[in-house]
């Protein structure tokens, strides 16, 4: 079967949808050769995100191998990862 | 592993034999269009530089005609002046000779007009063709190449499939003994620590660091505020959560490899392997800095479509969407937008890409080559 979400880096945590993907689709992304099979707790809109594990609060968001932001509250696997549960760590002059 | 290329007398490495008529001025442009279209074979490049050049800007005009014209890609050139400008034919073809590279000049005031210098042109141009027929292609080591990477006219695709594919292909050519740089330094602010922790010693790193934050500051100067407002509601709704993510999509092109030097616009590099070229983002200025720095191919990968080519070297274009690449086919070497449909991967993608490099550095024409596109601009901030 055709992937419908892409995973850049084996080091990533989240996957891209490639299409929009429903809560009942079968989501399958290829992690470092291997295909494996995600849940969707939500719908997922092209273009977003949705964790291949869960992430607790304050870790990082690991996309293109790198840190891309930090988890405001815990994210479980197969929900979907944006603004609402990520915070950029660039500018937060306030947080230092 | 190798190409099939040229190999000059001064030692460079060209993947095409080209004779350019440059003009060293914008006054004398036309008449090298008119010279360069009567003399089929040879190209002939654009601009509106030349002249009202001082310090850095006159510095920088400099070193990328020096670039252009004395290119490996470049068998022989002629250049022709109007002749009371800064840079004229005298002043490039003394720093060409310093390269090595074979020299035809002509000036309007000296010729005496438009008609005469056409006609005389002519002459000189047909005579440097014939010299330049006689070099062949031989084997030559793909450590020898140089690759440019270009992004422009970006979609939400970019990130996932056409720059990572492209920085797939510069990792494999890195691994091979071989060169690439990359550029457009304000689509690198949010991933400075990103990219000098790449850097290959504290000097390097500085750089990237000091070279990114130098752009945030010109931009803020100008009362531009780039970040503040990253990402914007389009790229939001588009799935992007924040700065760090949209920049490594656009960095993503740069592969994934120790980044061993930063070169000014028009640089050239002194060191192999990933080299980062402080540069503008628009992108025919950045292929053309990229080329004087010492690219002799170029990747360059779009989402919602571009044309653009070059006069002097290939120019392969990558879609990273099969909508964009089915409606523009002619303009496209690579689709990109494979992975997207589940028929490819970024590996897969990137390999196709490299394979790609290796066959037009050995003569394969590229889209642009064949629809004769030629866009050409070198990046001046003019003081006067």
């Amino acid at each position: 079967m055709k992937e419908n979400a892409i995973v850049i880096d084996f080091k990533d945590n989240v996957a891209t949808a490639l299409h929009p993907l429903g809560k009942k689709d079968p989501v399958r992304v290829e992690v470092d050769g291997e295909t494996i099979e995600i849940l969707l707790t939500q719908d997922i809109p092209v273009g977003h995100k949705f964790a291949l594990q869960t992430i607790p609060q304050g870790q990082a968001v690991i996309k293109y191998g790198e840190a891309i932001g930090l988890t405001i509250q815990p994210i479980l696997r197969g929900e979907h990862v944006h603004v609402h549960n990520v915070e950029s760590r660039k500018g937060r002059g306030d947080r230092q | 592993m190798k190409f099939s290329g040229f190999r000059r007398d001064n030692g460079t490495i060209g993947v095409r034999n080209h004779v350019l008529v440059f003009p060293t001025v914008v006054c004398s442009s036309e008449v090298a269009r008119m010279i360069s279209s009567q003399v089929p074979g040879t190209v002939h490049a654009i601009h509106g530089c030349g002249c009202g050049h001082v310090g850095e800007d006159k510095e920088q005009v400099l070193r990328t005609m020096v670039g252009i014209t004395g290119h490996a890609n470049v068998a022989a050139v002629l250049l022709v002046g109007n002749g009371c400008e800064l840079i004229s034919p005298e002043v490039l073809g003394k720093e060409l000779a310093k390269i090595g590279q074979r020299v035809e000049t002509i000036s309007l005031q000296d010729v005496g007009g438009t008609t005469k210098c056409v006609a005389e042109g002519k002459k000189l141009a047909r005579k440097l063709l014939a010299e330049a027929s006689r070099l062949e292609r031989e084997p030559i080591d793909v450590s020898e190449l140089v690759l440019g990477l270009e992004c422009g006219g970006s979609d939400a695709f970019s990130g996932l499939t056409a720059n990572p594919s492209a920085g797939m292909a510069s990792d494999l050519l890195i691994a091979e003994g071989g060169t690439a740089m990359f550029s457009e330094t304000t689509e690198m602010l949010g991933t400075e620590e990103i990219l000098a922790r790449r850097g290959a010693d504290a000097e390097v790193s500085e750089r990237i660091y000091e070279a990114i934050t130098a752009a945030e500051e010109t931009a803020k100067s100008m009362g531009a505020d780039i970040r503040g407002s990253q990402p914007s509601p389009g790229n939001i709704e588009g799935g992007l959560t924040t700065i760090e993510e949209k920049s490594l999509g656009c960095i993503r092109k740069g592969g994934s490899t120790t980044i061993t030097e930063v070169v000014k616009y028009g640089q050239k590099p002194t060191k192999k392997g990933l080299v980062i070229m402080d540069g503008t983002a628009y992108d025919v200025m950045s292929n053309i800095g990229l080329l004087a720095a010492g690219a002799q191919i170029i990747v360059f990968t779009t989402g919602r479509g571009t044309p653009v080519g070059s006069p002097i070297a290939p120019v392969i274009k990558v879609s990273t969407n099969s909508t964009t690449y089915e409606k523009m086919k002619d303009n496209f070497d690579v689709n990109a937008g494979v992975i997207v449909a589940g028929e490819g991967t970024i590996q897969s993608v990137g390999r196709h890409i490299f394979d790609e490099i290796t066959e037009v550095a050995s003569g394969k024409l590229t889209r642009a080559e064949i629809l004769g596109h030629c866009e050409f601009d070198i990046h001046s901030v003019p003081v006067l």
